[in-house]
């Protein structure tokens, strides 16, 4: 009897310590909760990501789409948001984004990163010279549409990502051509490669028909991971290339100036399940915030090109990532 | 819900989807972007795959039912056109596409001829057995009557072959169909294109290329079975069964009917 | 504030001549450094394979049984079976899907279907081709049908059987690289994550190679040991 009421007596030491630690914490939560920017600016005296053992409970299961910079994304998040102290999930290289939607609503993930400029070509149906230039209006544009699916877009990233026409730096030479728009006399002599979605998208094929009134001698979609290598081959004459892309330096390749303004910007959000955003609180706007700060047009393009052409896993990269940034111990 | 109901909505979703499909194979959607997705957009697919069939089938069969009948004439090389059978099963067909287009790029060629190596196994096997296994006494006898060799293959071994030789068309052939089904990943828009490239066929189009694809191979078999059965000479429909037995037991099971 | 931050490194790439990884190429020193990257792969796959095996063998071994008294049953078991042999494997996935949807489950069943005709029909020939005599001479000596079955005629039947063992451990090792399209894993997974690259493509695909040879070399050790007396001829 003795040993129970002892033992009683330490458990309700132990419970009210326990509480006292979390009312203190949760005064802090309480206060970050209101955006990211408040609470960056309240991190400045320590940048690393702090475990707080509430999250543990919450699992958050984060998906990307199909090509590396998503899964470097993703994987970034995912760590991020383990060092914060969630339970994290990981279905990263899902699909094309159509796919990755699907997966969202239907609950398959929790959140996954998206490009402004995609979700309102591609899932909300906006013509892309409809679509705002200025990135933040863009962003506002999206988070407005998600929320009448009961998604959350996460306030998005410094870099943007964007989809261009590329070619190899002798062609351009010899078409002499510099903006998108001089190809349209030559456009029917020329084959494009781009992703399978290309075909559905504004920004994409569709947006250079209607947009720039190019036919194209043919358009082949082939897998996105060879965007690259059909220029390398010979095989194309022009491709699709995301702005970010290391093998664009390295390589050589020309990007045409979109002089008509055809793409949108593309700035990565993570979007998020209205009921996840609930559940998880305030940590996760704050810990994505903090991962994202340090995500310049410079700084992905490293990261990616240490996926591409160092071979390193987007895991290992993410990681490398958030300790060089002092994110993660 | 119960088990029990469970069971039974589950199966109409999945009668309703199959529904869908065949919807979409002969009729067709637009997609929201304004492409036509479906219905004649199939055909196109459909003739692109055949049309990489028939191209890594022609090539294989020239490649290899000579060969494989002349090893078989003089009796060399046996090894070899069993092992490459052995070989050739071995080999993933994913890795052959991925790898000829890590090597030499995309293309209709490139795909062609990684389905040519795929293809010329079965029948390079089934052609050189298909002559060792006949009969040495009516080759005796054909050489008797004055037959040059050349003659006693065409005249005498090759159209006792032909049965086995279809046999081993038919498998090739019914591979190479399955496996063009991955040619989209090298830039050839076959039926594959709704199953590995999803984005705009949906769900619905995807079931739709898987029902096409399995409905075109087994087409492909019944068709070349019956043409099999029709080459057959009448002697040999009755002596089949030890035929292929004999042969089992001389070649280790390697050639396949 | 961005100050505070530690910094990324940066490299300058722009200047870099050619470098084996880079360029994509073939790179024996990449392959052996980072060759842990194709274990787990490497053994889903091996579970894949010999899961799929298993199940398959089973269910072909009891019909073969089945259709061996009773050989009305033959006739049907090899038309449904050629059928879902003829089918291509990635069509059976996405058929499946709707009823299993995404994971090891539907790879497993597309498997095991493949595989069902090629080790049905070898069985049903292994105990086809025992002779006649040796059948008399066991049932002369007084064994029920059921010894006979267990004694004499599996026994005489195993380099049959095993053989189809061998051609449908073969192919399902190849079927299984495309099991990741069903959500499965496996070396095919490996194989797309870096398509372009010539040293992971050969190094997945090999592996792959590999497991198939090791697979028939281990059932034809197995059938040796079990058959000696078939030793002598040659397979």
């Amino acid at each position: 009897m003795k040993k129970h009421r002892l033992l009683a007596g330490m458990l309700a030491v132990l419970l009210m310590l326990a509480s006292f630690t979390v009312i203190a914490c949760g005064d802090d939560d309480e206060e970050s909760s209101d955006s990211g920017a408040d609470t960056a600016a309240e991190d400045t005296s320590s940048s690393a990501i702090k475990s707080n053992a509430d999250n543990k409970g919450v699992t958050v299961t984060i998906g990307s789409k199909n090509f590396t910079e998503q899964k470097v994304l993703g994987e970034i998040y995912a760590q991020g948001l383990e060092a914060a102290g969630y339970t994290v999930q990981k279905e990263l290289n899902l699909g094309d984004e159509k796919i990755a939607l699907k997966s969202l609503e239907g609950g398959e993930i929790s959140a996954y990163p998206e490009y402004t400029g995609t979700a309102l070509g591609s899932f909300f149906g906006v013509a892309s010279n409809k679509i705002p230039k200025d990135p933040a209006k863009a962003y506002e544009q999206a988070k407005a549409e998600f929320a009448k699916k009961d998604l959350t877009a996460l306030p998005p990233t410094p870099f943007t990502s964007s989809n261009e026409v590329g070619l190899t730096g002798d062609k351009a030479e010899e078409l002499g051509v510099t903006k998108i728009s001089d190809l349209s006399d030559k456009a029917s002599d020329l084959t494009l490669y781009g992703s399978p979605e290309c075909r559905q998208r504004e920004d994409c094929l569709l947006g250079l028909q209607r947009v720039y009134g190019l036919k194209f001698k043919k358009f082949t979609p082939v897998d996105i991971a060879l965007r690259h290598e059909v220029l390398d081959k010979g095989q194309a004459d022009l491709s699709i290339v995301f702005t970010t892309d290391p093998q664009i330096k390295r390589n050589g390749y020309v990007l045409l100036e979109d002089d008509k303004g055809m793409f949108p910007p593309y700035n990565s959000m993570l979007v998020v399940r209205n009921d996840v955003v609930e559940e998880a609180g305030p940590d996760m706007p704050k810990v994505v915030g903090q991962v994202q700060e340090g995500l310049t047009d410079e700084v992905i393009q490293e990261l990616n090109a240490r996926v591409d052409l160092d071979k390193k896993t987007p895991e290992q990269v993410a990681g490398e990532y958030l300790s060089e940034s002092g994110l993660v111990e | 819900m119960d088990q029990g109901a469970r069971h039974v909505t589950t199966t109409f979703a999945f009668l309703g989807q199959f529904g869908d499909a065949f919807e979409f194979i002969f009729k067709g959607q637009t997609t929201r972007e304004g492409t036509e997705v479906g219905g004649s957009q199939f055909l196109e697919l459909t003739w692109e795959h055949l049309k990489l069939t028939f191209a890594a089938m022609a090539v294989a069969c020239a490649i290899a039912v000579p060969l494989g009948l002349w090893l078989g004439h003089m009796r060399k090389g046996g090894f070899l056109a069993i092992s490459v059978s052995n070989v050739g099963r071995a080999v993933p067909s994913l890795a052959l596409i991925a790898l000829f287009v890590a090597f030499l790029g995309t293309g209709f060629a490139n795909v062609t001829l990684a389905l040519v190596l795929l293809a010329v196994p079965p029948i390079l096997t089934n052609a050189y057995v298909a002559v060792t296994q006949v009969d040495p006494d009516t080759v005796d006898a054909a050489q008797g009557m004055g037959m040059t060799g050349p003659e006693v293959v065409r005249k005498v071994e090759l159209p006792l072959a032909l049965p086995l030789i279809f046999g081993g068309i038919k498998t090739s052939m019914v591979n190479v169909i399955a496996t063009a089904t991955i040619a989209p990943l090298a830039g050839i828009n076959t039926l594959g294109d709704p199953i590995i490239n999803v984005s705009g066929y949906g769900d619905t189009g995807r079931l739709a290329a898987a029902i096409c694809v399995a409905a075109l191979a087994v087409f492909t078999e019944l068709a070349l079975g019956t043409v099999q059965r029709a080459v057959t000479p009448e002697g040999l429909k009755l002596s089949t069964d030890s035929a292929s037995r004999r042969m089992r037991l001389r070649f280790g099971r390697e050639a396949t009917t | 504030m961005l100050d505070l931050l530690a910094q990324v490194e940066l490299r300058d790439r722009s200047g870099e001549g050619a470098s084996c990884v880079a360029d994509d190429g073939l790179c024996p020193d990449w392959i052996v450094d980072n060759f842990d990257r194709y274990t787990d792969p490497l053994l889903q796959h091996v579970v894949l394979t010999v899961v799929s095996l298993a199940i398959g063998f089973s269910i072909s071994f009891g019909m073969a049984l089945l259709a061996h008294r009773r050989r009305w049953l033959v006739a049907p078991i090899t038309q449904v079976t050629g059928i879902l042999y003829t089918l291509p494997s990635l069509a059976v996935f996405f058929l499946l899907l709707p009823l299993t949807g995404r994971g090891n489950t539907t790879a497993i069943i597309a498997l095991v279907s493949y595989s069902l005709l090629i080790i049905f029909r070898n069985v049903m020939a292994g105990l086809d081709n025992v002779p006649e005599e040796t059948k008399d001479a066991g049932r002369g000596m007084g064994l029920t049908d059921r010894q006979l079955l267990w004694r004499v005629e599996l026994p005489l039947a195993l380099p049959e059987i095993l053989a189809g063992l061998r051609i449908a451990a073969t192919t399902t090792v190849g079927l299984a690289t495309l099991a990741f399209f069903a959500g499965a894993g496996g070396l095919g997974e490996q194989i797309f994550s870096d398509i372009v690259f010539k040293s992971n493509v050969v190094t997945a695909g090999g592996l792959a190679v590999l497991l198939a040879v090791v697979l028939d070399a281990l059932i034809l050790l197995l059938q040796r040991a079990v058959t000696p007396w078939t030793r002598a001829r040659a397979t």
